[in-house]
């Protein structure tokens, strides 16, 4: 077994309104910092699991992403894997 | 009617619940904890408002997960009742027994109010003891009670009539069509972010939300007779 270390990512789909971002899109542009043009929040996960080899880890990662750690209704996310301590 | 409102870490309506179904209804009511199993001979199965697992990674994700689920969704599938209330409308959501979800607030206050609710509908047990377009007072309490699905299920619980309660007047946090309860299609499982028993005993200052309770045991009452 190999262990792995998962970064995930996730965020709104681009078709829901993000209502944090658009705030700190305001709260930003009413600094000095007007060419922002949009913010988007999302979440960090970060994951250590063992598994046999890496495409085994990919499937396990990808699955949890699907079952629990996003909500497909309204999220969409990406994630690395890289073997690690 | 047996009652049983499930008990999860982090929920604090669990008691409210059960001071309508126990001391005002008078009915046979049992707080279930999150990891039992077995519901037992229950007629309602209450998942009630609060913080489950302190609504961590998502509301009502890591509840979905607790052992009970499994029964209360096979007690769905039974035909039997299941209302969801705040916290438990958002389990409810994602343990795929109702559609769509619960997102942050349109302004993203946490909203702590009594708001005007519209009843569309009154063939359900849940409202036969409303009238259709009554406007109801009830407490709402939530940070992310905006619900949200994909137009087309918009449109599909639009013309199923699963919209079941709607809110009046200014949307307090920005729902998809005013919407503050659906049900699924069968009408036995209802989810609502307005909190129907904190408006029960007139003592708390309303009494709107207790016709909910009222509908269900005289529903009750009438399919007991009938057997």
């Amino acid at each position: 077994m190999t262990a792995y270390r998962a970064e995930i990512f996730i965020t709104l789909k681009p078709s829901v309104l993000d209502p944090a971002g658009t705030a700190i899109t305001k709260g930003l542009q009413q600094q000095q910092y007007p060419g922002v043009q949009e913010v988007r929040i999302g979440k960090y996960i970060e994951l250590t699991l063992t598994a046999a080899d890496a495409s085994t880890a990919h499937a396990q990662v990808e699955q949890m992403c699907q079952e629990v750690l996003t909500n497909p209704v309204i999220e969409t996310y990406r994630f690395t894997l890289e073997a690690g301590r | 009617m047996n009652c049983a409102i499930v008990v999860f870490p982090g929920s604090n309506c669990d008691r409210d619940m059960a001071g309508v179904t126990e001391k005002i209804l008078r009915q046979p009511t049992r707080l279930v904890w999150h990891g039992e199993t077995d519901l037992g001979d229950t007629d309602l199965v209450i998942l009630p408002g609060g913080f489950s697992y302190g609504d961590y990674l998502r509301c009502g994700v890591l509840a979905r997960f607790s052992p009970v689920l499994g029964a209360v969704v096979r007690h769905a599938q039974q035909g039997k009742w299941v209302l969801g209330v705040c916290n438990g409308f958002q389990i409810l959501t994602e343990a795929g027994l109702l559609p769509g979800t619960l997102m942050r607030n349109r302004d993203l206050r946490f909203v702590c109010d009594q708001v005007p609710v519209r009843v569309e509908r009154r063939d359900l047990p849940w409202t036969c003891q409303y009238n259709v377009n009554q406007e109801l007072t009830l407490p709402i309490a939530h940070g992310e009670g905006c619900y949200y699905a994909e137009p087309e299920v918009i449109a599909s619980l639009e013309q199923r009539g699963q919209v079941v309660f709607r809110y009046q007047g200014a949307n307090p946090n920005g729902s998809v069509g005013d919407i503050a309860g659906i049900c699924n299609p069968q009408g036995n499982v209802l989810g609502m972010m307005p909190h129907p028993e904190r408006a029960s005993d007139a003592d708390l200052g309303g009494t709107d939300g207790l016709g909910l309770f009222q509908g269900l045991l005289a529903w009750y009452g009438k399919h007991a007779c009938r057997n």
